[in-house]
């Protein structure tokens, strides 16, 4: 067995290269556009869009702010307030916070795990597609003033048709449907891919840690998203066809929508919170040039989470009446769950203590993670507290606890990756003295914007207030929390900026600038259509870092049609082989049809009827096999 | 850390000031919490420091040590290790404080409470003094008189959307919730004036729903209620008397109340002793004749949305009306 330079990567002669970025390459023109459905192709769209939601929603806190920095403000009214903190919290949760991390999953993971494809890629640009449409009808509904102003948890009987009148909850409540459906479809097609596209030796114990972050997030969001696309619909027939499921008063219950909300909101967080932590453990391996302390214990984490963050719904719910003696266990169970993040934690400290360090832009943005998360985390360890909460649920101090949450462990590690992963994706690396500037002005905003937001909340100040009272004393901290937004504001453009600048002028990246360990590092930089020329086969968790014995890759592949090595779940051995589809505008259309069926029946039930054949069609031709196809596959046939 | 320093002048509605036995178990629990959660922030973030700065620097070209695929890292994993079970204490002495404070919180005693039921409105209070003996009842709003030293119980009740009262001087928060029945219990241990908020989101208003609580010596307090619970005195002077005939004849006796006259309206609060009461519009202005003035004519314009509708009403008859309400004491 010959013991090959790990560093060298195989390379198919230049005329099966050719072949096989024709054989992947979506059909040109506007018609191809529409039809396209590779992986890197539809990731792209999809992080840009959910970036411009992200940008959206950030203008919309800036406005927020604006309104809070003075005590009796009246740049905004209230009317208008309550559109604007709702759309931005439903723009943040639903709209970028978790489809942000599967549209970057869906890039990386196929070229992490030695894949040509995502599994169900058609299914994949369908997801994308409901996805847009949905944000843009929420978008279009609020901008011709049919915003939804119920709060982004939409509580009933507030969120009910007789309180909120108009459609705007009605649209909330469809963006809702939109999103679930999508991310479910994505959730599929990661653990399809994961679990059955891995290359030949990537068996479950070598898989990247980021692989596996996914791969658990993909299984929470098909327990966690049905909850919520069930409490969505008895809301929405509630409202349309005057269903009771919430109304007490005729013998539902409002606090069904509470648990049915929270049952799905909180494994929210983490849908958000565990991705992340896959970027951190990519990033930390490489800038500390050593494999992650612990991976065993860090996946063992993972799924620990995974399992506790199921339990602890109710903590959301501690103000209201239910059995005091049933609520302590969601203490406990919310205590718990901090036990996997801080072995985690100690294990990233240990890898970046134990290692040496290369200090750039991507781990700065890490070590934040330290300073913010853990700081999110220690206030969410008061608010299990059932008595410490109800002093601080539904305070300025939530606010500022979700914020260091969610920004710290999503957002922070979210543009780490950017910084990281952008050579990948485009070929150039961004500026790293922008990224500094990104970075320090993004730390120091922050924690101006947030932190005071806790003070705040202990002197009372309750969120979703559009005013207060120049009396209570709230002001000043308020316009410390409005000028660290600006700063926010403007550190956001810079990068922006560095992302505008380097597209043209950046250094070229190489196929590997960090000098990393895992196999998306192999290829060129923005990758082939077809990923790898040929298909790794895999002897470690770093195979960019180890030594790799023969063989070093599959051979046998064909580079004229699109056919990926499909293999067993656990040790990734070589299966069979299989064809994906070919490009299609029916994911496009289909999703076109079924915006049809979602939007009509937002103003009449009958639109479920109705509109259910153009969506059957489109589903239908979507499938409907091509005579070119069948003629290759009977070709390519080998007879005995 | 002690953010009370820092706090606001006024520390009228503020968790940190505890003035009632609730707040002040959940202040102790506050700080023992604060204090375990500093340390091991603090102690977090200098491991990482430490870790960052004592590392030696690298760079993309450094060839990666793999040393640890090998085998196992035996004096990291004992680090690990204790760090890890350093939080389990930790999370068990939180667990632990937890459960003895709530154990407090419930074992407030009950002797000879007041009873209270407050019943939430878009985007005021309804507060109903209750009694056994149903003579003895009273009903006002926005602004609660508690004595001293002795315990409330607050039932809690909705009719529109979910409300949440919160005086965070005095106790946590408690959602009142249609269909369902909770309760609050606190004690007020020093007297003050205490101000209260709707902590839960309910529609347009919910900024401008506050509530006050007076916490009074139980004198006073038992002065207040004898008071509150007569009805309202017949007007003497002309005007007074010609305002209630224009309270009574208009659209006003249509929502509220106003005990010993045929005012029985259930819509708005009750104005029976409207001239007690310290602020106007649930807490919004003070309660005086210019505020009033401007309150009746046009509430829309001071707070869009509220039940209220504007009332025209000649100078003349206004300021008889005025002069009406300014006499139910």
């Amino acid at each position: 067995m010959t013991v090959s330079d790990p560093r060298q990567v195989p390379l198919a002669d230049p005329a099966a290269a050719a072949a096989l970025e024709r054989t992947w390459s979506d059909p040109p023109g506007l018609y191809g556009w529409f039809a396209a459905i590779n992986h890197k192709t539809i990731s792209k769209r999809f992080m840009v869009t959910t970036m411009i939601f992200f940008l959206l929603g950030g203008v919309l806190a800036l406005l927020i702010r604006l309104q809070l920095a003075q005590p009796n403000a009246g740049i905004i009214g209230p009317k208008m307030y309550n559109q604007i903190f709702t759309m931005h919290g439903s723009t943040m949760m639903f709209l970028f916070a978790v489809p942000i991390m599967q549209a970057v999953a869906t890039y990386l993971l196929p070229l992490m795990i030695g894949a040509r494809s995502l599994a169900f890629p058609r299914l994949n640009a369908y997801a994308y597609w409901i996805f847009t449409m949905g944000g843009i009808m929420l978008y279009v509904a609020f901008f011709v003033g049919a915003g939804p102003d119920a709060g982004w948890f939409a509580y009933v009987p507030l969120s009910s048709l007789r309180y909120s009148p108009g459609k705007g909850v009605d649209f909330w409540a469809q963006m809702i449907t939109y999103t679930e459906l999508s991310g479910l479809m994505e959730a599929i097609v990661i653990i399809a891919t994961i679990l059955k596209l891995h290359a030949p030796g990537m068996s479950l114990n070598r898989m990247p840690l980021f692989v596996w972050a996914m791969l658990v997030t993909s299984f929470m969001v098909l327990f966690a998203m049905p909850a919520v696309m069930l409490a969505s619909t008895a809301l929405i027939t509630d409202r349309l066809v005057d269903t009771q499921f919430y109304n007490p008063d005729k013998g539902g219950d409002a606090l069904l929508w509470q648990h049915l909300f929270w049952f799905f909101g909180h494994p929210e967080v983490y849908l958000i919170f565990i991705p992340p932590l896959g970027f951190i453990s990519s990033i930390v391996a490489t800038f500390s040039r050593r494999p992650v302390v612990g991976y065993p214990a860090m996946i063992l984490a993972l799924v620990t989470t995974a399992f506790l963050a199921f339990g602890l719904w109710v903590h959301h719910m501690f103000a209201t009446n239910l059995p005091e003696l049933g609520k302590t266990f969601f203490t406990a169970a919310s205590l718990v769950i901090a036990v996997p993040t801080a072995v985690q934690i100690f294990c990233w400290i240990a890898t970046l203590g134990s290692g040496r360090i290369n200090v750039k832009t991507p781990l700065l943005f890490v070590l934040a993670f330290f300073f913010i998360l853990v700081m999110g985390g220690l206030t969410g360890l008061m608010l299990a507290s059932v008595s410490l909460d109800t002093q601080l649920h539904d305070s300025f101090f939530v606010v500022a606890h979700l914020h260091y949450v969610l920004m710290g462990g999503a957002v922070f590690p979210l543009f780490g990756a950017f910084y990281y992963w952008f050579p990948k994706f485009t070929g150039r690396l961004l500026g790293e003295r922008l990224g500094r500037w990104n970075f320090w002005l993004f730390f120091i905003g922050f924690n101006m914007t947030f932190f005071p937001l806790h003070l705040l909340g202990l002197w009372g100040m309750p969120r979703r207030v559009y005013t207060y009272p120049a009396e209570m004393g709230w002001g000043d901290m308020n316009l410390v929390s409005s000028v660290g937004a600006a700063i926010i504001g403007v550190s956001v453009l810079l990068f922006l900026v560095n992302v505008v600048r380097s597209l043209r002028t950046g250094a070229l990246a190489g196929p590997d600038p960090w000098g990393a360990g895992t196999l998306e590092w192999s290829v060129p930089s923005p990758p082939p259509m077809g990923n790898f020329d040929v298909i790794p086969v895999v002897h470690g968790r770093y195979p960019m870092w180890q030594p790799q014995p023969e063989p070093t890759h599959v051979v046998g592949m064909s580079n004229d049609w699109r056919e990926v090595l499909v293999t067993t779940v656990t040790d990734a051995e070589p299966d069979h082989r299989l064809w994906m589809p070919s490009s299609s505008i029916w994911p496009f259309l289909s999703a076109v049809a079924t915006t049809i069926l979602f939007i009509g029946s937002i103003f009449t039930p009958w639109a479920v009827v109705w509109a259910a054949a153009p969506v059957a069609i489109g589903a239908t031709l979507w499938f409907w096999p091509k005579r070119s196809v069948v003629e290759q596959r009977v070709q390519s046939e080998s007879k005995p | 850390m002690d953010f009370q320093r820092a706090a606001p002048a006024g520390g009228m509605q503020d968790a940190l000031r505890a003035a009632g036995a609730q707040a002040a178990h959940i202040g102790d629990l506050w700080n023992g919490t604060v204090a375990l959660c500093t340390f091991v922030f603090v102690a977090i973030v200098v491991a990482t420091i430490i870790a960052v700065w004592c590392a030696p620097r690298a760079d993309a070209a450094t060839r990666p040590d793999t040393a640890s695929l090998e085998g196992p890292e035996r004096r990291i994993w004992h680090r690990i290790g204790w760090a890890t079970g350093a939080c389990i204490v930790g999370l068990f002495v939180l667990l632990a404080g937890d459960v003895f404070t709530s154990r407090a919180l419930a074992r407030l005693p009950l002797q000879d409470a007041v009873d209270i039921e407050l019943v939430g409105h878009m985007w005021w209070w309804e507060a109903r003094y209750r009694d056994a003996d149903a003579n003895r009842e009273f009903t006002t709003a926005n602004e609660l008189t508690i004595p001293v030293g002795r315990p409330v119980i607050v039932t809690l009740r909705a009719d529109d959307v979910i409300h949440s009262l919160w005086v965070p001087n005095l106790a946590g928060k408690k959602d009142l919730i249609p269909g369902r029945t909770a309760t609050l219990r606190l004690r007020a241990d020093r007297a003050g004036t205490y101000r209260g908020q709707c902590a839960e989101f309910c529609g347009l208003e919910h900024a401008l729903m506050a509530l006050l609580v007076h916490a009074v010596p139980p004198a006073d307090y038992d002065a207040w209620a004898a008071n509150q619970r007569k009805p309202a005195q017949d007007p003497l002077d002309a005007p007074a008397i010609r305002g209630r005939d224009v309270f009574l004849a208009g659209s006003c006796a249509r929502c509220h109340a106003i005990a010993g006259t045929p005012a029985q309206g259930s819509i708005g609060p009750d104005l029976t002793h409207l001239a007690s009461r310290q602020t106007i519009a649930a807490g919004m202005f003070p309660n005086n004749r210019g505020h009033l003035a401007g309150w009746i004519g046009d509430p829309q314009a001071l707070k869009p949305g509220v039940a209220m509708p504007a009332n025209p009403l000649p100078p003349d008859d206004l300021q008889a009306l005025l002069a009406y309400l300014e006499t139910l004491r």
